[in-house]
């Protein structure tokens, strides 16, 4: 009937039953199986590729829906802290609250210190001075927009060094302190501290009309030790909640609140973006398997003559169902395992282009993509089997 | 005789007809639905972004430094300039004004509490859901609308009848949930504010300095501050445009074409400028934070959306094509005998493709308007809203329909046309 079993035959057969009986012993059944596949290979081909391809983007398609909640909220930290830490009327905090707080949630999350006194302009007018880590800072807070006066190095190559009595003022605050970016004098409780503007803050809330100095020269000068830990901590509502409870136990004499304005507005959108991606996803996998499945259908209908022939030999109804769900869950393993590391490609492509950062491969999809692709395998299977099994092998074999 | 052929087809083989249909129709209905969703997204997100709320603030020209630590203010209450209450309904009269989604006046002053001797308390005079009118448009805005992260509850977290949000026009107050703690009071209790007995109708939580403040609708404030029409700031929140080159540009610098083309856009940066413009002797600026910060969210959500709709565009695309392939195959006895009846391959040809125009209209249709109705029920059950689908995207749809449905016949229609009738007609695919 085709090229390669004729070359078969025409071989010595002395060297055919050698080459038979040293052949690892096979059963009929696996054999039959991967004839089918050998033989009729570009049918099997197209049907493979359709299997692949549906895994591929079914896989690609969880695994994003999977990540992007991760991705998307590091997006989300950009917004600032979302726990803020707060000594109890007024009071600083205690002096080793910041080495509790990286404790529990690791050197990775931001957490930055601030300390708040009101100071007194020359001329007699009140004005915030906060000191803080202005490095991190600015890693926290990354709307600030600041502008370094030309002449001042604002964020020094050397993480240790510390600009001498620098300040960075709001842009409300300039205008009252130091129009001209002279250097201008506070006073403190009796005790005066001579700065140089280094820069301008902007940022449309109370940090205009501050002024922000580096915390060991705030303490220096006002003896006022930290009072707030602004803190940026990562993970689902339920990991920060976690969070929060845990330092609530660590710190007893500090409130610790969530930034309420914060915290809804990321799970509102991550709930609405995650919903759109689940319909997202649904549809795709949906179109995905119905593809397979015409494919499939067409496939297995194609080959109602191999099914007339086992059956005209004598092939029982049930060995028949075994043999084509074999091939089909065969058929939708291999799809599976290949269209899994393309899937998985594609997703880690989606997230290098979007987020900037590859999606991380999440192997725990696999079951999935796998149990789905060879159950959809069957049910392609299955329709044209109950349609074929219903007509007498000589009909099909006569061609009608 | 070729209408007739393509007619007697659809005819007699109605169910795999129909069954190449109902490939097409879902795959454009999925096709349709991701684009419509895809397109919308922007707008949708824009919308959600708002629910971090104000991204602009307007505040007097010249003002005094704000002394603010800890949510207290230690500014003079009398100090500093002040905007008038009479300008506020001029902000739905800007450009962008559809683009406006609310705002919220605000007149901090500092109290103090009549029946113990407690330290200073802020109280916050703002609008929580005040009718106003600007011309014939009838509005209502205030902090539900820019502050939808405020909780008003009984104290114990529940929401009940008994405690809600006051009335703009009433006496009514509601306390920030950590000073009700300090002072143990609860919903219907009264408070006493400078000689002012108070109701207090709910406790307001919202995790921030407020909570440890007093809310009172803003005519009462102005009451106690003894400066009617006075308001510190506004805070605006405004559907804008992710910031581009063009935005942060200084309009004075502009040429005049320029400078209409940077009005006419809704960047944060001129609705800020409009701002300014209708409301006299103010300073408005963008809350950087929220402004900043949702160009980034929402092209990155944006650019997620796109590359998945190319996905579904994808397999959509492969699930038509495969269906096509499929039904094309199956007919291949048909072309031997119409061959052996000595029809030319470009005959044959014609005849499939014209089946294939055929269904993918008629498909392309159907999916169109399936996938109207399920963008619809997307946008109504996650975003609470319609998605719209604008009338242009249909003739693309059905051009994208029609060139798959060739483009997955076309492999199929080659091979059986170049079949051997022979074997055709003797059954030995």
């Amino acid at each position: 009937m085709t090229t390669s079993t004729v070359s078969d035959t025409l071989l010595d057969p002395k060297q055919v039953a050698d080459r038979r009986a040293r052949a690892p012993h096979t059963s009929m059944f696996a054999r039959m199986l991967l004839r089918a596949a050998v033989l009729r290979r570009r049918h099997a081909a197209s049907a493979l590729l359709a299997m692949i391809v549906a895994a591929a983007v079914a896989t690609a398609m969880m695994n994003l829906y999977v990540d992007v909640q991760a991705k998307l909220r590091t997006e989300f930290r950009n917004y600032g802290a979302n726990v803020i830490i707060v000594a109890k009327d007024g009071q600083s905090l205690p002096a080793d609250s910041l080495g509790k707080v990286e404790s529990v949630l690791g050197a990775k999350t931001l957490a930055i210190p601030f300390s708040y006194a009101v100071a007194r302009t020359k001329d007699g007018q009140s004005v915030v001075v906060a000191g803080t880590d202005l490095n991190r800072a600015q890693q926290l807070n990354r709307w600030w927009k600041i502008i370094p006066y030309a002449g001042v190095q604002l964020i020094p190559e050397d993480k240790d060094w510390v600009p001498p009595k620098a300040a960075l003022i709001g842009v409300l605050a300039a205008t009252v302190v130091s129009p001209d970016r002279q250097p201008f004098e506070l006073s403190f409780h009796g005790r005066t501290i001579t700065l140089q503007p280094s820069g301008s803050l902007q940022t449309g809330a109370g940090e205009d009309s501050r002024i922000y100095l580096d915390q060991s020269e705030f303490q220096n000068w006002t003896g006022v030790a930290p009072s707030t830990i602004e803190v940026a901590a990562n993970g689902t509502a339920a990991e920060v909640e976690a969070s929060i409870r845990q330092l609530a136990q660590l710190l007893p004499s500090a409130e610790i609140r969530p930034v309420r304005q914060i915290m809804e507005g990321e799970a509102n959108v991550l709930n609405k973006t995650h919903a759109t991606l689940y319909v997202s996803a649904a549809l795709i996998v949906f179109t995905s398997a119905l593809c397979v499945l015409a494919t499939l259908i067409g496939w297995v209908f194609d080959r109602r003559r191999d099914f007339a022939i086992m059956k005209a030999l004598g092939a029982s109804e049930r060995l028949l169902n075994g043999f084509f769900a074999a091939e089909a869950a065969a058929l939708g393993m291999v799809g599976a395992i290949l269209g899994f590391f393309i899937g998985i490609g594609v997703a880690a492509w989606i997230g290098r282009v979007n987020f900037h950062a590859p999606v991380v491969p999440r192997f725990s999809v696999f079951p999935y993509v796998l149990a789905g692709s060879i159950i959809v395998a069957l049910l392609s299977a299955i329709l044209p089997i109950t349609m074929l099994r219903r007509i007498q092998p000589a009909i099909i074999l006569r061609g009608e | 005789m070729f209408p007739r052929l393509v007619y007697e087809s659809f005819r007699h083989q109605a169910r795999r007809k129909l069954l190449a249909g109902i490939a097409i129709t879902l795959g454009v209905a999925v096709a349709t639905a991701m684009i419509a969703v895809a397109t919308d997204i922007g707008d949708k997100i824009n919308r959600e972004l708002r629910s971090y709320g104000a991204n602009l603030v307007v505040t007097p020209q010249e003002d005094t430094l704000d002394v603010e630590v800890g949510g207290i203010n230690l500014k003079p209450p009398s100090d500093g300039a002040f905007l008038n209450e009479a300008d506020l309904p001029k902000i739905r009269g800007t450009f962008w004004h559809n683009n406006i989604v609310g705002f919220s006046p605000m007149l901090p002053v500092t109290v103090r509490l009549g029946d113990r001797d407690t330290s200073d308390v802020t109280l916050l005079g703002t609008y929580f859901n005040k009718a106003l009118s600007f011309g014939k448009d009838n509005f209502t805005t205030g902090v539900r609308i820019t502050h939808p992260w405020w909780k008003v509850s009984c104290g114990d977290g529940k929401e009940s009848p008994n405690c809600g949000w006051p009335t703009d026009d009433s006496q009514n107050v509601l306390l920030g949930e950590r000073l009700a703690t300090k002072l143990d009071r609860k919903p219907g209790d009264t408070i006493e504010v400078s000689g002012r007995q108070l109701a207090i109708s709910g406790i307001l939580s919202t995790g921030g300095a407020e909570d440890d403040q007093i809310v009172a609708p803003l005519a009462l404030a102005q009451q106690i501050l003894g400066k009617p029409g006075a308001v510190r700031r506004v805070y605006v929140s405004a559907l804008t445009k992710p910031q581009d080159a063009l935005s942060v540009r200084d309009p004075k610098t502009m040429t005049p074409e320029v400078y209409d083309r940077w009005y006419c856009s809704p960047y944060v940066e001129s609705i800020a400028y409009q701002l300014q413009e209708v409301i006299p002797h103010s300073r408005a600026e963008q809350i950087r934070q929220v402004a900043q910060n949702e160009g980034t969210v929402l092209s990155r959500i944006k650019g997620l959306m796109l590359l998945i709709t190319f996905a579904a565009l994808f397999a959509s695309a492969l699930a038509v094509s495969a269906a096509m392939a499929t039904a094309i195959y199956e007919r291949r006895v048909e072309v031997g005998l119409m061959k052996a009846l000595g029809a030319g391959n470009l005959a044959v040809s014609a005849i499939f493709f014209a089946e294939a125009l055929l269904l993918a209209i008629a498909g392309g249709i159907a999916g169109f308007s399936a996938g109207a109705l399920l963008a619809r029920q997307i946008g109504r059950s996650i975003f609470n809203s319609q998605i719209s689908i604008e009338p242009v995207l249909f003739p693309i749809i059905i051009a994208i329909a029609v060139f798959v449905t060739f483009a997955g016949s076309a492999a199929a229609i080659r091979r059986a046309v170049k079949f051997d009738p022979v074997f055709a007609l003797r059954g030995e695919g």
